[in-house]
């Protein structure tokens, strides 16, 4: 007979199984059993966080930047409702996440017992699956498939609640089923019809743009490659959302730069001018498309996404491709190859007008800002950032607010899986957590932390995580002592009544630095950053960077809201003549 | 497009909201109902009636059938959305005035009075198939299946013959001929 194992221990085969190396959590009464279960496994390391929003948020920064899925546990009722602003945060972000929650043993669920609550019913919106075990014989079938849904197709978070009584209990382990290697094939439901259509369209294209996101990214880092060369092969122009950076290089001619609300001049005009929009792995997401209507009014749109509920859903296209995006480029790639007479050469030419004017919008130079000798502008503080970091191979995390959309305008990324920030859910507080998972996931590299002095206090707790387990994650912080994209939108829609956004006693940095045990860094003037900077990298551990920067400074260009991507405010000098009327005011 | 979806587009170019019915295959398994309702409530799509039950004990399939409306763009949202649940297996859609599909609902009608206010109701529901179900001298159950439509007239005219009480199930479906839903 084989040895039955109780249901703690299946949990860690299953992991072991899964091939999962660390997970991040934080012990509590229905989760016992299995910290108890933790010292047989010396193959898996436990990230002991300070708060469970920080191990998932960890958990995803973990995903994000090895590609494997994150896994966190944590204890019922509080430990499960802590973690929902990280699974709802990677749900709209597609991360892979399987988180497990512990539960009251299953004779009290349903009677308010100590520390219950309605996990999966809590977890159902923000989840791709969740399952409750309530029959020990389904635990590792559960687990097993747990980690297929969060990882296959558009990948996303997971839950598996277990209650404590089924951690106790003891069964056989059942091995995962040897799935034949699909390759992601079974969500390929293209065919070479929908390809040749496409390579028609951009042989006829006279201004072509291609617009990619983090389907890219998750497609894996043969999807950046295949991009690649893809662009080359075309020549068209290339811009990514806030999501994709990093899958096609930040510092090539070709790239436009990011798109959006705050996207640049050219990136936006183009998409609104063009005449073939080809999106690869994006979702037409809000702060992309601005106003619906004058959205791309003149262009054939090509959608390719491996999630079909994302075609037609904002943005109706000509032509939808519903597949990984490593095996439609791919697919794409070797089509353009194979015609005859050197389609790539004459298309080059058909688009040399659309670069002439492109290149006329790139004359407005939109990131541009007025630098100053006195403070220290946010603007300047990422780009001497990125000057003195871009040749170590660095991971960026950010929280979120203006800070983040600067790291994102100024900060160029050459390789995918970089930069990690969350976008589509918008959470302050997720860099610092996140970074302490990126520098799980890649010890020897140089990660840091572009924050805002408002978020990061939000999860501040987690730099006690950092020094345990010493990992040298650096924090850089441009402190405006203002929530700085609230104060933006209230000057430029709310006639300057800044309610409730200026951070009253913030604390000391420094001395905060001192009482967690790392080393803390200021800087207030322009002429020592780089000094200060280079101490902050060279300091093998964490650190707490305090850059004090100009309180006043606005991000730039942007769209407002309700317009379309051709009336962008450019800076303080465009501003009169562009002023956000009453509809536009509703939608921020 | 209704408002609830969302905050931030401006809602534009309206289209017309067309009336559908949804049929749901899924597993048979606890919270799964809750899983396409909660879909629905969520991203703000309309639950006109639902009617769920097992259809086959074997494969512990269950069977869904919701009516809603919704503009074409909507419906096929809801469709692919509902397809990316995982006990899911299968969802088949079709408008109201689609004449290659049967779709009924049932109700039943309590009313109290005299024997020739009853007579009257039994009269009324000729045309849907009355069943009585319990009768005493001065009360009856009628049972009728009919469309929703109908049983909402049925509804207002048996209110002065002595109807007290009603209860209706969701509207369920059948395709037409040998042909199944796929």
């Amino acid at each position: 007979m084989p040895k039955l194992l109780t249901g703690a221990e299946i949990v860690f085969k299953c992991l072991e199984d899964q091939k999962v190396e660390h997970i991040f959590g934080y012990p509590g009464g229905a989760v016992l059993p299995i910290y108890d279960e933790l010292k047989n496994h010396p193959s898996i390391k436990h990230i002991l966080v300070r708060h469970e929003q920080g191990a998932g948020h960890a958990a995803e920064g973990y995903a994000r930047s090895s590609g494997k899925p994150g896994v966190i546990l944590v204890t019922s009722g509080p430990g499960a409702t802590n973690v929902v602003t990280a699974l709802t945060d990677a749900y709209m972000d597609s991360v892979p996440l399987v988180c497990i929650s512990g539960q009251v043993p299953t004779h009290l669920i349903g009677t308010d017992a100590f520390q219950e609550c309605d996990t999966t019913g809590i977890t159902r919106p923000c989840t791709k699956h969740n399952w409750l075990v309530k029959d020990i014989d389904d635990l590792s079938k559960v687990i097993h498939e747990a980690f297929r849904v969060a990882t296959t197709g558009r990948p996303g978070p997971v839950l598996i609640d277990i209650p404590k009584d089924i951690q106790f209990a003891k069964t056989k382990y059942k091995k995962p089923n040897k799935e034949k290697k699909l390759n992601g094939k079974s969500h390929n439901k293209f065919s070479q019809d929908q390809i040749d259509e496409l390579v028609k369209l951009l042989i006829k294209a006279k201004k072509p743009i291609i617009y990619t996101g983090g389907g890219v990214i998750n497609s894996g880092p043969k999807a950046s490659q295949a991009l690649r060369e893809f662009v080359e092969l075309t020549g068209f122009p290339i811009t990514s959302t806030l999501q994709g950076l990093g899958a096609y290089p930040g510092d090539d001619n070709q790239f436009l730069g990011m798109l959006g609300m705050h996207g640049t001049y050219e990136a936006n005009n183009a998409m609104h001018d063009c005449d073939l929009l080809i999106n690869i792995g994006a979702r037409f997401d809000d702060r992309i498309t601005g106003k619906i209507d004058e959205f791309s009014p003149n262009s054939k749109k090509v959608h390719i996404d491996i999630d079909p509920s994302s075609i037609n859903k904002i943005i109706k296209v000509d032509l939808a491709i519903v597949g990984d995006v490593t095996s439609v480029i791919s697919k794409i790639n070797k089509t353009i190859s194979k015609r005859k007479n050197g389609h790539s050469k004459s298309n080059k030419s058909n688009i040399a007008k659309w670069w002439e004017r492109i290149e006329k919008w790139r004359e407005k130079d939109s990131l541009n800002f007025v630098n100053s000798d006195e403070s220290i502008k946010p603007q300047h503080a990422v780009k001497r950032l990125y000057e003195l970091t871009k040749n170590k191979d660095t991971y960026v995390t950010t929280e979120v607010g203006q800070h983040q959309m600067w790291a994102a305008q100024h900060y160029k990324f050459n390789k995918p899986n970089r930069w990690m920030t969350s976008g589509g859910l918008g959470t302050m507080g997720y860099g610092l957590p996140a970074a302490v998972g990126v520098q799980i996931a890649h010890p020897e590299k140089l990660v840091i932390d572009i924050a805002g002095e408002a978020s990061v206090l939000m999860t501040m707790q987690e730099m006690s995580t950092a020094v345990q387990y010493n990992l040298p994650i650096k924090i850089f912080i441009l402190n405006n002592q203002y929530m700085g994209m609230v104060r933006q939108w209230q000057e430029l829609l709310h006639e300057k009544n800044y309610s409730e956004s200026y951070s009253e006693a913030l604390p000391d940095f420094m001395k905060m630095a001192e009482a967690y045990g790392c080393k803390g860094i200021k800087a207030d003037n322009p002429a020592d950053l780089d000094d200060k900077i280079q101490e902050m990298i060279d300091y093998d551990g964490p650190v707490i960077f305090d850059c004090h920067v100009d309180p006043n400074e606005n991000c730039f260009p942007m769209i407002p809201s309700g317009k379309p991507h051709n009336q962008m405010i450019l800076g303080p000098n465009d501003q009169e003549e562009n002023k956000i009327k009453g509809k536009g005011k509703a939608l921020v | 497009m209704p408002k609830s979806k969302s905050a931030y587009s401006i809602p534009t170019k309206k289209q017309k909201p067309d009336t559908y019915i949804f049929v749901v295959w899924v597993d048979n398994e606890a919270g799964v109902l809750a899983r396409v309702v909660g879909l629905f409530s969520g991203r703000g799509y309309n639950i006109e009636s639902l009617a769920v039950a097992e259809v086959d004990a074997v494969k512990n399939i269950s069977r869904i059938t919701i009516v809603t409306t919704g503009t074409p763009q909507v419906i096929d949202q809801i469709r692919l959305q509902l397809t990316k649940l995982v006990p899911v297996h299968k969802v088949a859609e079709f408008k109201r005035e689609d004449k290659g599909v049967i779709f009924k609902e049932m109700a039943l009608f309590k009313v109290v009075g005299k024997r020739n206010k009853i007579e009257k109701c039994l009269n009324a529901c000729k045309k849907f198939n009355p069943v009585i179900l319990d009768e005493t001298k001065t009360s009856a159950v009628i049972q009728i299946t009919a469309l929703r439509r109908e049983i909402d007239k049925m509804n207002k005219k048996l209110k002065p013959l002595g109807l007290i009480s009603t209860s209706r199930t969701g509207a369920v479906a059948m395709t037409r001929g040998a042909k199944i839903f796929n």
